[in-house]
């Protein structure tokens, strides 16, 4: 089983973002779950959302303590938000930055692997909008096999409907653009 | 078979009560339970399920709607949580001996005060004696199916009394997780349209609801209380049916590595899963725990309990809920009188956990089959305790 943790802000769609990856993850035979923090989500607000995905039934309710993959949406929650903790030890942070890695290295002392992308940027040129989550997928693709990218385009189609074009535009650009590292 | 959809459990809930056709929903939005009813809205709005959606100012007006509405034969739903249960509390307990199968969904949260919206049974067990039939879902495949069992059963002309599914707050009403969806022909197969045994009707006056003065009141919650006991049968038979239908057997309670067990947990919700997670990790080390899940709560299923349980040495239950001054949580007191001078009972402790929100991790449950091995050899000082409480 594998076990996702994502942070992010109220209405940047970590929450959303968890649940593609589940729906597609299913989709494809799979058993999986994803659910929000269950804080009190606002705008801006740092938040979480998590996901399971297993090839056998998940018996669990617990959140996600010890996670495979953290997904950081946006980077200026590394300064208040410790998003490596509890992090499996051959885990991956998956990153939202303008940073290299060893400035990313550097400035939130981690030595895990990471995957860096930056989406503000492509969400910008292919969206129109600061919105990062479906960018986001397109590193979680490449630098995780938690779902197959056929997969993640139905989910995409079924959720955006006729603006899924740009969403999975962006999700490929970033695929392209995600450096895996160390 | 059907295929298995990744849906969110509030939306599986809801397609469960479009699927049965309802001709009512009146409901209040209220955390964490306003998924169920959006969804609802939005399918009448476009037309995707022919109801009439009442809008109401407060809980209070939505079960009297509900009540007015299954009065005058039609099939109806509502759904709430928490202080909306508890604004609702005055209309709850009037369905019931007015034989009204209105169906609920409660999303189980916390109570204030503090405020919280997170998850536990406080709200539902503040509402224990309303003399609805109640179930507990212990994930979203559940909360699909014991909906569609709640129509069924409640409708029963041999049960006609209102009916409760409770569904985690958060812990299952937000979570997204593979769910098989029936279509409309295979659940119109399992529910047959409502026929009342009385309505409301102008050309055939009747009153329902008068005043019960001395003479008849005793006889008239009487009356109510053999109904809700005399349910079990056709709940049973429900499940039966179901499983025959769909190959998805339900109990009123379930058992699991319960038959050499010498310590059994016992929970009701979505917390059974996480506690089954625990004892596979606890068997593994050689420990013989074992687990039994409460489904149906009321009517309490006795007789099925005892025989689920066996003879073991103790249980740990589990209760969600912390009525102060109480000598015990709802379901410890439950098990304590179902237990009293029976020959080798086991012994009982009660512990308290996930208040408010508060994750009942496999690590708590192992915690509390520890403690349970002690308190055998020794017995503790106080008939319950709260678990994971930080004293500092």
């Amino acid at each position: 089983m594998k076990e996702v943790r994502l942070h992010g802000r109220g209405g940047q769609g970590a929450v959303t973002l968890a649940g593609l990856v589940a729906t597609a993850g299913i989709d494809e035979g799979k058993y999986a779950q994803a659910f929000p923090s269950f804080g009190a989500e606002r705008r801006g607000a740092p938040v979480m959302a998590f996901i399971r995905m297993s090839d056998s039934p998940i018996r669990t309710r617990e959140k996600v303590y010890h996670p495979d993959i953290v997904v950081v949406l946006d980077s200026s929650l590394l300064s208040h938000v410790k998003v490596s903790e509890g992090l499996h030890k051959d885990g991956i942070v998956i990153l939202n930055t303008r940073m290299n890695e060893s400035e990313v290295r550097e400035s939130i002392g981690l030595d895990s692997k990471l995957a860096l992308v930056d989406a503000n940027t492509i969400a910008r040129e292919v969206l129109g909008l600061p919105i990062t989550n479906t960018t986001m997928l397109g590193a979680l693709l490449k630098a995780t096999d938690i779902v197959g990218v056929e997969a993640m385009e139905d989910a995409l189609d079924r959720r955006f409907g006729r603006l899924s074009e740009k969403n999975k535009a962006a999700m490929h650009r970033a695929f392209e653009e995600t450096i895996v590292s160390g | 078979m059907a295929k298995r959809v990744g849906i969110e459990v509030s939306i599986a809930l809801a397609e469960a009560v479009r699927l049965a056709n309802v001709d009512v929903v009146a409901a209040f939005p209220i955390t964490p339970q306003t998924h169920i009813i959006e969804h609802l809205s939005e399918s009448i709005a476009t037309g995707d399920l022919d109801a009439n959606f009442i809008p109401v100012e407060s809980e209070h007006a939505a079960m009297s709607c509900c009540c007015g509405s299954s009065a005058a034969g039609a099939r109806t739903f509502t759904s709430s949580s928490s202080q909306g249960l508890m604004l609702m509390s005055e209309v709850l307990f009037i369905p019931g001996p007015l034989r009204l199968p209105i169906v609920m969904a409660v999303a189980n949260r916390a109570l204030s005060a503090p405020i919280s919206i997170w998850n536990d049974h406080q709200d539902i067990m503040s509402q224990r004696d309303i003399g609805w039939i109640q179930t507990f879902a212990e994930n979203g495949q559940e909360a699909f199916d014991l909906t569609l069992h709640a129509f069924r059963v409640a409708e029963d002309r041999r049960v006609s009394l209102p009916m409760i599914v409770n569904i985690d707050g958060f812990i299952l009403s937000h979570v997204i997780e593979p769910i098989e969806i029936l279509s409309q022909e295979e659940v119109d197969q399992y529910l047959p349209p409502f026929k009342p045994v009385y309505r409301l009707d102008p050309r055939r006056p009747i009153t329902m609801g008068p005043v019960g003065i001395p003479e008849v009141y005793t006889e008239a919650r009487m009356a109510h209380s053999e109904a809700i006991k005399a349910s079990k049968r056709v709940i049973i038979q429900g499940w039966k049916e179901f499983a025959e239908l769909f190959g998805r057997q339900y109990n009123p309670v379930e058992t699991y590595h319960s038959e050499d067990a010498d310590i059994l947990l016992i929970t009701m919700g979505s917390i059974s899963e996480t506690a089954m997670t625990a004892i596979d990790t606890m068997r593994d080390k050689g420990q013989k725990v074992g687990l039994v899940r409460i489904r149906l709560w009321r009517p309490f299923p006795g007789p099925e309990f005892r025989k689920a349980v066996g003879k073991v040495k103790a249980l740990a239950v589990v209760d969600r809920c912390l009525p102060p001054g109480a000598t015990a949580g709802p379901v410890g007191t439950e098990l304590r009188s179902l237990f009293y001078k029976v020959p080798s009972a086991p012994k009982i402790f009660n512990f308290i956990a996930g208040l408010g929100g508060r994750d009942v991790t496999v690590k708590r449950f192992e915690e509390m089959v520890d403690k349970t091995k002690a308190y055998i050899k020794k017995r503790p000082k106080e008939l319950y305790e709260v678990i994971g409480v930080r004293e500092k």
